[in-house]
């Protein structure tokens, strides 16, 4: 046993530990177990929406793209901009609306204000095929870091049953309690670990960002500007991606449910206002992975880039508090995506399609028991088929950005028809679907998924407009 | 639309026109400031903004527009 793999394995033993603690003596029903009991003031839900955008992709993948792509790398700090402003606007309507009719989810709020089954399930649906790839993406990202942080002492397989067996166990017994409070320790380790590293390399290197970047430009004069070494990513890509990632965040299931947890829609507003200074973190990731192209160049995984910057400068230890901080920082997402689809499973699946008269009771065990099944999947799928999801995990975002014209009319605009929103529904999943496996992405310079989603958007808005003005009798 | 709520949605696009419809015309590395390039430069800056953009946007609403029902409890 070294120190890393101690300060590693405490740090997960611990936040789980921390995780089923959180849900002590409260009363385990759907309520409480999916939003919190809608009880959540300002730090919880804080914690809880940052829990959700900070993910391994965070520490791996923006370096990793700073490094081997540059300037579009950029996108990641806009597009959480915009959705913290966009946030601003919708999610206290959409809090109110949860409040007043007790929903949980997302399929909920598109029964409710659409009266459509049908609608219902086909939102669950796209959601849990979306949500499955992106979990599969964290226990990958886990077992990653820990494998390289331990200096191969640890099977990345091996790190990833451990540390997503104990997720499930807190996410069983705790619910979203259990996730807002793992939360806590996986911020303060992952600013820790970000702030010491993003500020720490470029001094040790070159004695800080402005002579780093210096020194950057001069070597590579075109990386630190759209599209860095990414042809297809010019501006007309990044505009179009920040556009779609940024109206896209709040429509991932896990996101857009856990806006129900707040208090109150002010605490929502509050909460949207601040979250913007969060992007400063990820900041310094960016400026770790500038700094290790120019210190490591050559490396063939760019992803690898901020654990190689770590190995190389600083001891061993450090480096399992890295392992740590982005173990944790997996577990956390892992923990609200498994919860958030096995509620969709078991209440906007099974219920709504099945069994309408299931009790509420019956729905949470079900939920409960599809935490284990969910999380047998996707271990198995973790370590056997690691490549088995790639492809929908390439159109997951583009898929969830589909549900926001039916969100945000929904929510604005009286006229908004169901039979619109199911249509430009379809459309743009299938249109993703086409150009993303046809190799059109990018359509036009343009993210795909942009694309889609404006065809989409003008589907519901026209066909709405058509069926007010000649209505379809029993039809509609 | 309530008057308050019109003058939050104007300062709600400020962030979309300076962090994506600007990007075209502020895409060079040239003048360096602070030791950004100026591309970086202008996003951050316009990163940093947003929470106070946000902030006068949420006093205004609070000025302008009238509590309704659910508000008052």
């Amino acid at each position: 046993m070294n120190a890393a793999l101690i300060i590693i394995f405490g740090t997960i033993i611990f936040s789980s530990f921390i995780g089923v603690y959180a849900g002590r003596r409260v009363k385990m029903n759907l309520e409480n177990w999916t939003v919190g009991g809608r009880r959540f003031g300002v730090i919880l839900i804080w914690l809880l929406m940052a829990g959700e955008i900070y993910t391994t992709f965070t520490f791996l993948g923006a370096s990793g793209w700073a490094y081997s792509k540059g300037a579009p790398t950029y996108y990641i700090i806009i597009y959480g901009t915009l959705a913290y402003t966009l946030s601003f606007f919708i999610l206290p309507a959409l809090w109110k609306i949860g409040k007043r009719y007790g929903l949980h989810t997302q399929p909920d709020f598109f029964i409710k204000i659409y009266g459509s089954r049908f609608l219902g399930i086909l939102v669950a649906m796209i959601g849990i095929l979306s949500i499955l790839p992106y979990l599969q993406l964290q226990l990958a990202g886990l077992g990653f870091i820990v494998e390289v942080a331990s200096n191969e002492a640890v099977n990345s397989h091996l790190a990833i049953v451990i540390s997503f067996v104990l997720t499930c166990v807190f996410v069983y017994t705790s619910g979203i309690r259990g996730a807002a409070w793992v939360s806590v320790i996986k911020d303060v380790m992952m600013i820790l670990a970000v702030g010491i590293v993003g500020i720490g390399v470029p001094h040790i290197y070159f004695g800080g960002f402005g002579k780093m970047f210096r020194l950057l430009i001069a070597q590579k004069p075109h990386h630190l500007i759209f599209p860095g070494t990414a042809a297809h990513m010019d501006t007309l890509w990044i505009m179009s991606t920040v556009l779609l990632t940024g109206m896209g965040f709040y429509m991932w299931p896990h996101v857009f449910g856990s806006a129900f947890s707040a208090k109150s829609d002010k605490i929502i507003k509050r909460n949207a206002i601040i979250m913007p200074f969060y992007q400063i973190p990820v900041l310094l990731v960016l400026m770790v992975g500038f700094t290790a192209l120019l210190v490591i160049p050559g490396l063939k995984n760019g992803d690898l880039a901020f654990l190689a910057l770590v190995n190389k400068t600083y001891p061993s230890w450090f480096m399992g508090f890295v392992g740590a901080a982005g173990a944790v920082t997996a577990m956390v997402p892992a923990s609200i995506l498994v919860l958030f689809a096995s509620t969709l499973l078991a209440k906007n699946v099974y219920q709504a399609g099945f069994n309408p008269n299931a009790s509420e009771e019956r729905i949470m065990s079900l939920s409960r028991l599809m935490v284990l099944v969910i999380t047998s999947f996707a271990l198995i799928f973790a370590i056997f088929f690691p490549n088995a999801l790639v492809n929908l995990l390439l159109i997951g975002y583009n898929g969830v950005s589909q549900f926001f014209p039916g969100v945000v009319l929904g929510l604005f605009w009286k006229r908004v028809h169901r039979i619109g929103v199911i249509c430009g529904l379809i459309t743009g999943i299938v249109l993703v679907a086409f150009l993303v496996f046809g190799g059109h992405d990018p359509f036009l310079g343009m993210n795909a998924g942009f694309v889609a989603l404006a065809v989409n958007a003008i589907i519901t808005v026209v066909m709405s407009r058509l069926i007010n003005r000649h209505p379809l009798g029993g039809f509609a | 639309m309530q008057k308050g709520t019109k003058f939050a949605l104007l300062l709600g696009a400020v962030p979309f026109i300076t962090l994506v419809f600007a990007l075209p015309f502020v895409n060079r590395v040239e003048p360096i400031i602070l030791g950004f390039p100026f591309v970086l430069f202008w996003i951050l800056g316009w990163v940093i903004l947003t929470p106070p953009i946000l902030f006068a946007a949420y006093m205004l609403e609070k000025k302008f527009n009238v509590p309704d029902e659910e508000d008052k409890k």
